[in-house]
């Protein structure tokens, strides 16, 4: 059975038809790949699935129930998490107490959070272990410097960390490898391979193709809103309009 | 240079890793991180003794009291939740028609009414600035701004609660030490108990709302009922200013949402160092005294008061606060190599 059903999904910014009649489906514990060029309104995509702008129209079921026109936090807490492409920290607090505030939300206590380790116990002692369990060196200062100083690549751990805290069912990556060098890729990809078989289910944007590959099984192209092509990684590569969007005609 | 000696900071062997976790070996360690905050409360415990000989003074304790709730409460919303509030003078009109009518109504002691009035006043105008919250930024101060007029406004036309005239003859306090105990005690423990608020893991989540609403929001966290929450304690604070004013002054009146009330915490919070509590009392307990001081000159009472603000503001532009704890972090000390 289908865990989340996207049906005639449109966005509509004035004149702008940034998604035009979206369609797809994921069943529980794949990972979906969307790729696309820039503006063809991935991220609006994700926005509009988490709550975060208002679908114009079409429909978002979750394991059987309506997205659409709920607040994001409520999405959240039914268990749809999001990673945001620009990463949002909270700069003035240490990289661990970034991960108290998703430990203190409603979700994290109710299911235990990551591993069930929220609902009772230390925070700050599971905010440590979700970050060595996404790659901060436990023992370095790094978990405890402030967000704000932390670089890019650490950033985007803490965004996923961020995410774990909240015992996802659905996970929703935008560009985790984007702005990362190849060796931190190589360390990120066998962790998104984990989480998956610790059943996640995974939607992944991405530019770098290569990676994304190694990991979905299923991809959906989407250029200039419209959905061109779903199938595996070489089929969407052989289709003639992606290459047009990407490569121009 | 001493032979077989270094110096080291004080703080190095005290802070582990961040700040806020603390190894503490010995008194000596303790004493040097209490000491500050030993300094205001022995400093503000023992100033009604001390200016027991000056009357006029201890009014003007009483004052820098009130100020220093003010003060703490917007610092409290602009530095921890980012909500710039310039509506300090609402909570202490509310707060002030509140106590007058409980006690006028009730016939009850202030030391029921003030509380009463404090709480009741903060549920008031939490639910008044309910619909403002989604704003952020000049437009929450803007729309905050608004609220003292309005009520003003009001107040005048329907010639409510004595109309312009006000509410005369509220009890005031029979005994003057408790009057200023009360108060001191009270602001005391607001300034630790908000203190503690925010770096509680409901404080984190106060905090992060200021850094990140967007992230909040993907955590799960309903960010209105956050703010709301926030705005609970920080009007519960301006409340009880305006309560406990309404019973020294024993008169509730239109003045009680006048400008003055929004207008100097923010100055007090500048000048103090905005971000840690601390600064915004430092900064009332400097301001107050200082501007009554200034009454010699006069006419040229405001200008005064005006160039050493500016001139405060562009020496020390992070606030004095941040400025003397970070030289008290400097201290060092001899040690063997």
């Amino acid at each position: 059975m289908a865990m989340l059903e996207v049906k005639n999904l449109s966005k509509k910014f004035g004149g702008v038809t940034a998604l035009n009649d979206i369609n797809f489906s994921l069943t529980e514990g794949e990972i979906l790949g969307v790729i696309g060029p820039n503006g063809s309104g991935k991220t609006t995509l994700i926005n509009c699935i988490t709550g975060f702008i208002k679908a114009t129209s079409g429909k978002v079921v979750f394991n059987g129930r309506n997205l659409c026109g709920l607040k994001p936090h409520k999405i959240v807490n039914l268990g749809v998490c999001r990673t945001f492409q620009i990463m949002r920290p909270y700069s003035s607090l240490p990289a661990y107490k970034n991960l108290i505030i998703p430990l203190y939300g409603p979700r994290a206590r109710k299911t235990g959070g990551w591993r069930g380790g929220g609902r009772h116990g230390d925070r700050n002692i599971i905010a440590l272990d979700l970050l060595e369990e996404v790659g901060f060196e436990r023992e370095s200062k790094v978990p405890y410097k402030l967000a704000g100083t932390l670089p890019t690549g650490y950033l985007k751990r803490l965004e996923l960390a961020r995410c774990l805290a909240l015992n996802p069912e659905l996970l929703i990556c935008d560009e985790v490898f984007s702005g990362l060098s190849m060796s931190e890729i190589a360390s990120m990809v066998p962790l998104i391979e984990k989480l998956n078989k610790s059943g996640v289910t995974i939607i992944m944007i991405e530019h770098r193709l290569k990676e994304l590959f190694k990991v979905a099984k299923r991809v959906m192209a989407i250029s200039y809103g419209d959905k061109i092509i779903e199938g595996t990684p070489a089929e969407v590569m052989a289709n003639e309009k992606v290459k047009e969007a990407y490569l121009g005609a | 240079m001493k032979s077989g000696l270094r110096k080291e900071r004080i703080d190095r062997g005290i802070k582990v890793r961040s700040d806020g976790i603390y190894a503490l070996s010995s008194w000596r360690e303790i004493s040097f991180l209490m000491a500050p905050r030993m300094l205001l409360v022995c400093g503000l415990l023992l100033a009604p003794l001390i200016l027991h000989f000056f009357p006029y003074w201890q009014k003007v304790l009483l004052i820098v009291c009130i100020y220093a709730l003010l003060s703490m409460a917007f610092d409290f919303l602009a530095n921890y939740v980012g909500l710039v509030c310039l509506g300090g003078s609402f909570f202490v009109g509310v707060g002030g028609y509140g106590a007058a009518l409980l006690s006028k109504s009730l016939h009850c002691s202030p030391f029921i009414s003030i509380p009463l009035a404090a709480v009741g006043g903060a549920c008031f105008c939490t639910l008044a600035l309910l619909p403002c919250l989604p704003l952020r930024g000049v437009y929450f101060a803007i729309v905050t701004l608004m609220y003292p007029l309005f009520m003003t406004r009001i107040i005048e036309a329907f010639e409510l609660f004595g109309g312009t005239n006000g509410m005369m003859d509220v009890a005031g306090f029979a005994n003057p030490w408790l009057e200023q105990y009360f108060l001191i005690i009270a602001t005391l423990v607001f300034l630790f108990a908000l203190r503690r608020l925010a770096v509680e893991d409901v404080g984190l989540v106060i905090k992060g709302i200021k850094d990140n609403d967007q992230s909040v929001k993907a955590s799960g966290i309903n960010i209105t009922f956050i703010k709301a929450q926030a705005i609970f304690y920080a009007s519960l604070l301006g409340c009880f200013a305006g309560a406990y004013l309404a019973h020294i002054y024993m008169w509730a009146g239109l003045s009680m949402f006048a400008l003055d009330f929004s207008i100097i915490p923010i100055a007090a919070t500048v000048v103090g160092g905005g971000g840690s509590l601390l600064g915004a009392v430092l900064g009332a307990i400097l301001l107050v005294p200082l501007s009554e001081a200034l009454r010699a000159f006069g006419p040229l009472r405001i200008v005064s008061y005006s160039l050493i603000l500016t001139a405060v503001i562009v020496v020390k532009g992070e606030g004095l606060l941040n400025y003397l704890s970070r030289k008290y972090n400097q201290f060092e000390r001899w040690k063997e190599i």
